[in-house]
């Protein structure tokens, strides 16, 4: 009876998914907000978020939880982007936590704000009393994410509970919370770092221009290539090199390395993480590399 | 290339984790520096060998305890099509974690010990199977070197298997005969079961056909968001109200006559939008906005089906439920939030019929009350109507969860088998 085969791409399912995520999260929510950092895969969820509500503008504010030590070819990409779609940015921010005496700044060689955004997420989630909030989080990406849901419950400490999650079943997602509970939502989790760049490719979407290759000075520090910054410190038994480099993950500059890579196109970029052997976050992520369980612990305290 | 969502169902005593890292690590979705982790954790433990577990089991508490607890989705691709892998652990106080991974899968592999053949959990594992229509089921007869191979031991599990599950409702069951730990069909066909003609589990889980699982026959649409442009500058749009939704089973085209319930007044599809442009059809899994010829009353949580073609519209409905909280449990009297497609209403639960005890299948009606992982039929009265269909015709619009209003917990997962 049925004359064609309806097939529908890998690209197509992950973004049908989304897209009822999204939606569902702006139906049955009275305050979501999305986390946008500039960052690849927060570009891809503000692409999702257009489209789920065109013709209408994205039903949400979104919000950066800036370190202050982010690359600013990020930042300007992050301003610049809110503004064509007429969106409100939120900037929360880690500078005014430290001012505030709501955490206190790391010293030395390693110090970084990486795990001081969570304060600021978590205050700024409760200042503006924010029910769901969208983060860019792929389960491809770490092995405490894999096990995360997609509608992922915190309490009113903003903690995880991974032992205690919410069974998710079909397309059915439980939003009941509490006042003062939140649920943090992922709707890229289904998606691997390659679909990430295969849909950037079809999409045509801008990036900032720190992920395609370029001339950087960077100096070396367990195996990854940290960038010259005023905000990363750096000893003298860590010299200064000039290198071609791209970064695969956005983050922190203090604790985001770079690859050496002469990728200059998204098409070259797809080649070369098609034939990669290390994880995205693996090769760049000295935040991972604490300990095994790095990520979860973070996550329980309320992390991305 | 398309998407197939799988389940696995075992523990590492089946080889289900020696399984799903060979096909990880032989597509290359396993990385460098995640093979070192293991390694290295593996070492520090004192085992013998690469334990691949620690890939899939990523939580503290499950590392602590060398099980896996909760579903790990995993991900591979091969040229073909792309693979999302829902890992679910085995053990009967698992039941509800294969639930989850189960509702969502295109295709089950379960896992058998060659030489211990059929047990109760490899029963258990198929009932749950056919439970949530998975629609395709692999038998895959591991660890066959250890039976020299043998094709007598095969055929046996084969007809063992096959006897049991005409009991139950399986569409599609392959038997695969394979060496996990030695890769014999795997990926590629062994040449120590040249008796063997079928294809390799890989071949098969990247051939198997999948496109027409879906319910494309009865057109179901749950409204889920209303899209009204408010902002002055979208003068185009300025009268635009669109339905916005996943389309949950049938073929939808512009011009095509439609039903809207609760209402039942009748209307055409003026025109089916998306973000990048209008399109000629919409099917599952795309998520569309629809307008209509006329100006309508719709909101979430409504439907849209075809005139000669509508779901029952139903507030007593008997189900397939499985109980998946702790503490609470279910039984007659029980109220509940119930969400089902895009609408949310409260249920009570009028009756239990039976508890089904998952290894025999034997229906106890003596039972007064559901608890953790147990599955029985009930009846339940919703306080609206819902638009539902028996869930073997269509699991998305035959599925439903239901939420403790005290603890907002989910609390069981309920598959329709009559509504009224």
């Amino acid at each position: 009876m049925l004359q064609r085969d309806y097939t529908t791409s890998q690209l197509d399912v992950l973004e049908a998914e989304a897209i009822h995520i999204m939606r569902e999260v702006a139906a049955e929510f009275e305050r979501p907000c999305l986390l946008f950092s500039g960052g690849k895969d927060s570009i891809v969820m503000l692409r999702i978020a257009e489209k789920a509500f065109w013709p209408a503008a994205i039903p949400f504010p979104l919000m950066h939880v800036d370190t202050g030590h982010n690359f600013d070819e990020v930042i300007d990409f992050r301003d610049r982007r809110a503004q064509e779609l007429g969106a409100r940015l939120i900037v929360a921010s880690v500078q005014d936590s430290i001012d505030a005496g709501r955490v206190v700044e790391e010293t030395g060689r390693r110090a970084s704000r990486n795990r001081l955004q969570t304060t600021t997420l978590l205050d700024a989630i409760e200042e503006h009393e924010f029910d769901a909030v969208f983060g860019g989080a792929r389960r491809d990406e770490e092995k405490a994410r894999a096990k995360e849901r997609v509608f992922s419950f915190r309490d009113d400490f903003g903690q995880w509970d991974p032992k205690n999650q919410r069974p998710e079943l079909w397309n059915l997602y439980n939003s009941r919370i509490r006042k003062g509970e939140h649920i943090r939502v992922f709707p890229l989790s289904n998606w691997t770092e390659l679909d990430v760049w295969d849909y950037i490719r079809r999409e045509g979407i801008e990036i900032p221009s720190i992920y395609f290759a370029h001339t950087r000075k960077v100096f070396e520090r367990d195996g990854m290539l940290l960038p010259d910054s005023d905000v990363v410190q750096r000893g003298e038994d860590e010299p200064l090199f000039e290198a071609v480099v791209r970064y695969r993950t956005v983050g922190d500059m203090t604790c985001t390395g770079a690859v050496q890579s002469t990728a200059a196109t998204v098409e070259e970029i797809i080649e070369e993480i098609a034939a990669t052997r290390i994880t995205e976050r693996g090769a760049t992520r000295a935040d991972d590399r604490a300990s095994e369980a790095a990520m979860e612990d973070r996550k329980r305290e309320g992390y991305f | 290339m398309d998407i197939l969502r799988f389940a696995t169902a075992g523990s590492v005593d089946d080889g289900k984790s020696t399984l799903i890292g060979r096909l990880l690590f032989d597509s290359k979705a396993i990385f460098e520096d995640q093979l070192e982790a293991v390694e290295r954790t593996s070492r520090d433990r004192g085992t013998e060998y690469t334990d691949l577990s620690l890939l899939t089991d990523g939580l503290r508490a499950e590392r602590e305890q060398g099980i896996t607890i909760d579903v790990a989705y995993r991900y591979f691709a091969t040229p073909r099509r792309k693979f999302i892998i829902a890992d679910t652990p085995g053990h009967i106080q698992y039941t509800r974690n294969m639930v989850t991974g189960a509702s969502t899968a295109d295709l089950a592999i379960i896992l058998i010990d060659a030489r211990k053949g059929v047990l109760e959990q490899s029963r258990r594992h198929a009932f749950l199977t056919s439970l949530l229509r998975v629609p395709h089921l692999v038998l895959a007869v591991n660890k066959m070197d250890l039976v020299d191979y043998s094709q007598e031991r095969f055929e046996e599990i084969r007809e063992e298997f096959t006897a049991f599950a005409s009991k139950l409702n399986v569409a599609d069951l392959t038997f695969i005969p394979i060496s996990a730990l030695n890769g014999d069909n795997v990926v590629s066909r062994s040449e120590n079961m040249p008796w063997y003609l079928g294809s390799s589990l890989l071949h098969h889980l990247e051939n198997v056909h999948i496109a027409s699982d879906r319910n494309l026959v009865d057109v179901r649409f749950p409204v889920q968001y209303v899209i009204r442009p408010q902002r002055a500058t979208d003068h185009a749009f300025h009268d635009y109200r669109g339905y916005a939704g996943q389309v949950a089973g049938g073929v939808l085209k512009p011009g095509d006559e439609v039903v809207h319930l609760p209402s039942g007044l009748t209307t055409r599809i003026a025109s089916i939008d998306t973000f990048d442009g209008p399109v000629e059809e919409a099917f599952p899994p795309m998520s569309v906005t629809l307008r209509f010829e006329d100006d309508l009353d719709i909101s979430r949580g409504d439907l849209i089906a075809r005139p000669n073609n509508q779901p029952q519209v139903a507030q007593e409905l008997d189900a397939m439920v499985c109980w998946m909280a702790d503490g609470v449990k279910l039984t007659p009297r029980s109220k509940l939030t119930i969400k089902h497609t895009t609408r949310t209403a409260r249920a009570m639960v009028r009756d239990l019929h039976y508890r089904l005890d998952v290894n025999t299948l034997h229906r106890d009606e003596e039972a007064t009350a559901l608890g953790l992982n147990e599955i029985g039929r009930v009846s339940l009265r919703v306080t609206q109507p819902l638009f539902v269909d028996d869930y073997a015709r269509n699991r998305l619009t035959g599925g439903f969860i239901l939420v403790d209003e005290a603890t907002n917990g989910t609390v069981a997962a309920g598959m329709i088998i009559d509504a009224r």
